[in-house]
């Protein structure tokens, strides 16, 4: 491993880190939308369908630059988004079928436009694969710049309408009502994610796209209710997760730096839903274990006061096979009996037969107290 | 035609049917973008399994990629049960971070291994004829050839064995349950024959291709037809179509034939978009504008019928008061005006007087009571 390129003086290396993470940054935030929406694959299909647009950039204004190329996917982009809502809103087609017809229809499109510039003569079309296959470790000052005044102006326009877009998001009904231009706002919102998705192309490729826009927000999910908080941490998460991941793919010669970001950012996601406040899912498994322990002893305790009353409220030592006979319950009723022993509820005799304790006889379960009412 | 392209033409009209097959299940089970997964992370399944046996042409690939897009199913299912993230989120997810496990591991362990995502994801016909089936000394025809024309009869076999039941589980996944026709089981038999069809066309047309052969035939056929059987026989019949037709464009221009079969494809598709008999636009443009009028008309009907008391030279039976009481523009209400007369449903006494006639009474009077 050469650990010398991990130098912050370093030119290139200061270009992907800062480059990857304002991307992953911007995309973290629209994401958020996206996510909320049940957009979600959108990242999917509008980075394929950018494919033709960025093709015919190259061949109309014979260009490489990278603003002409992010133009022209984002104009394709855009189309294959309305052609989404066309089909959604005027057919009977299921708007998932809708999606992979647009992704598999503008993607094979671009692929005959690009294999037909390759039977030009003075055709430099070997950026335009890189384009949409990701490049971030040939980021070079210019392209962040590029990437920086795209980005600012989305950001800008997600905190000016942030108010009208959250009520879009959350109940088109009411906005509609409140008189805002619902539709609109639903355009300007899919052109800023359009453009997001464009910018994101340039970490991560085609391929991956959809993790970069939606695996930050999912992440940030986890942790809170409010979109106030969800946007600004998933921005935090996506920079953060994108920027690890490209200075990883620096430490090797053969680690592609897209599929390492990517596998970051589901490590983010992941271990949110593991642990993320109040639904991570162990805290649910902790819950739902205490509940079940809390039924079984009280079970177990309900049982042996009942062999206690049958017994004539004597001290009365009964077998394992016994409580676990006389019980509703299944299963071994030994940990449940170590955990009341360990309560002082109940005793082991010296046979290694069980009986309740003074306290236990005095314990009310809720069964007992079900009785009484 | 030499023989070489021959057989392209006639690998890429097997897949063509091939996909159409599963895909026609996959679009009516509202599966497309799972597909869209399932044809990434066989990958995966693909890389894992080369690893074992280090062989780019065994048995165990097709097994390890069905096995991942299973898995993928898995995945984007238990994601989605926690309901921690909805379903689009779950695969929007899942398939990047497999897909990505699998660049990474062909980078770092299979450098020099005939795989590349590139190759994997664009794949390339003219490459697929080279790779020759031979037994002994004879050569039969391209490799792929032989294995899609295998997928495509084990996909056909599948289908008719359990059309029945695959159909139930699609429509009604209740009733399917309840007639004891294991709706799960159809639904991972399914997945695996997409991720066993997915795998066997990619390194022939690649990945986007397969998508494409999958979802878009099938989605056409089904702007055409209500019928499962007519949809699949259409949808193959599409596939074959786009494969030829595009195959003919690639041939003209000299271009990917895999790009041209997808322009092929979305011209067909344009065409039923626009011109399919009942759900086309135009045919629903045109339902709508005649529902608009014929509604207009029995409208107008009901407006003279109302105000009948008012006596034949009542306000409400003045020509021009139809741009007061029904909003209606005056050439709008002039064309409806002409309309009713012609099927003589109104007369009009000195040009200002709408009169109902007796047809026209029944009319507003059926309309009321229906």
């Amino acid at each position: 491993m050469d650990w010398s390129l991990l130098s912050w003086s370093d030119y290139t290396f200061r270009n992907v880190v800062l480059g990857t993470a304002w991307i992953g940054a911007v995309s973290g935030s629209l994401g958020c939308l996206a996510l909320l929406r049940r957009q979600s694959l959108l990242g999917d299909v509008v980075s394929h369908a950018t494919l033709p647009g960025v093709v015919l950039a190259f061949l109309i204004w014979n260009s490489r630059e990278i603003t002409v190329l992010m133009i022209g996917a984002a104009i394709a982009g855009m189309a294959a988004t309305l052609f989404i809502f066309l089909l959604d809103s005027h057919t009977r087609i299921w708007r998932d079928g809708a999606m992979g017809t647009a992704l598999a229809l503008f993607f094979g499109v671009g692929v005959f436009l690009l294999s037909l510039t390759q039977n030009m003569p003075t055709a430099q079309k070997a950026g335009l694969s890189k384009f949409i296959f990701g490049q971030a470790a040939a980021l070079v000052a210019s392209d962040v710049l590029v990437l920086v005044w795209t980005g600012l102006p989305v950001l800008l326009v997600l905190a000016v309408f942030w108010k009208e877009f959250k009520s879009v998001t959350f109940d088109p009904g009411f906005a509609y009502n409140a008189g805002l231009p619902v539709r609109g706002l639903e355009l300007l919102l899919t052109g800023l994610m359009v453009i997001t998705i464009v910018m994101g192309l340039q970490a991560v490729g085609v391929i991956l796209m959809s993790a970069l826009l939606i695996a930050p927000a999912a992440a940030a999910r986890q942790w809170t209710n409010r979109m106030g908080v969800m946007v600004p941490l998933a921005a935090c998460l996506g920079a953060l997760g994108s920027s690890v991941g490209a200075v990883v793919s620096t430490l090797g010669p053969n680690i592609p730096t897209g599929p390492v970001i990517v596998l970051c950012l589901s490590g983010v996601t992941v271990y949110s839903m593991l642990l993320g406040r109040q639904r991570g899912l162990v805290w649910r498994w902790f819950k739902s274990r205490q509940s079940h322990f809390l039924a079984q002893e009280e079970g177990v305790l309900d049982t042996m006061q009942s062999l206690w009353e049958q017994h004539g409220r004597t001290r009365h030592g009964h077998s394992l096979e016994v409580i676990q006979l006389a019980r509703i319950g299944r299963g071994n009723a030994r940990p449940a009996l170590e955990r009341l022993r360990a309560a002082g509820l109940v005793q082991e005799e010296g046979d290694g037969t069980w009986s309740l304790t003074q306290e236990g006889t005095a314990t009310k379960t809720e069964e007992s107290k079900a009785g009484q009412i | 035609m030499s023989p070489l392209e021959f057989e392209i033409l006639l690998i890429a009209l097997v897949v063509g049917a091939a996909c159409a097959l599963p895909g026609c299940f996959l679009v009516l089970r509202r599966m497309s973008m799972l597909t869209d997964a399932i044809s990434h992370t066989v990958l995966l399944g693909i890389v894992l399994a080369f690893l074992v046996v280090s062989q780019y042409d065994h048995p165990l690939l097709v097994f390890g990629a069905a096995g991942v897009g299973i898995l993928t199913v898995v995945l984007i299912e238990l994601l989605s049960r926690t309901r921690l993230i909805k379903e689009d989120a779950a695969i929007g997810i899942t398939f990047p971070a497999l897909f990505s496990l699998g660049v990474l591991l062909i980078s770092l362990l299979a450098r020099d291994a005939h795989l590349d995502e590139h190759t994997v994801f664009q794949g390339d016909l003219v490459y697929a004829v080279f790779e020759r089936f031979r037994i002994g000394g004879l050569s039969l025809g391209p490799l792929a050839l032989w294995k899609l024309a295998a997928i495509l009869a084990l996909n056909a076999t599948l289908i008719i064995l359990f059309f029945k039941e695959l159909k139930i589980s699609t429509f009604d996944p209740d009733l399917a349950f309840a007639l004891g026709f294991a709706p799960a089981l159809m639904h991972y038999g399914l997945v695996a024959m997409t991720s066993v069809t997915a795998v066997g066309a990619f390194d022939a047309v690649g990945s986007i291709l397969v998508i494409g052969f999958m979802i878009v035939p099938p989605v056409t056929a089904s702007l055409l037809t209500d019928s499962l059987s007519r949809m699949l026989w259409l949808a193959i019949g599409i596939g074959i179509l786009s494969a030829s037709l595009g195959f003919w464009i690639a041939t003209m221009v000299d271009a990917s034939i895999g790009g041209a079969m997808t322009l092929a494809m979305a011209g067909i598709f344009g065409a039923a978009l626009l011109a399919a008999p009942r759900k086309g636009l135009v045919a629903a443009t045109l339902r709508r504008r005649r529902q608009r009028l014929s509604f207009a008309i029995r409208m107008l009907s009901i407006h003279l019928y109302q105000h009948l008391e008012a006596g034949p030279e009542g306000d409400e039976n003045r020509v021009d008061h139809l741009q007061v009481h029904l909003a209606w523009p005056v050439p709008f209400a002039n064309r409806i005006l002409r309309m009713s007369q012609e099927q003589g449903l109104v007369k009009i006494e000195d040009e200002t007087w709408m009169q109902l006639t007796e047809q026209g009474e029944n009319l507003a009077r059926s309309s009321l009571t229906a």
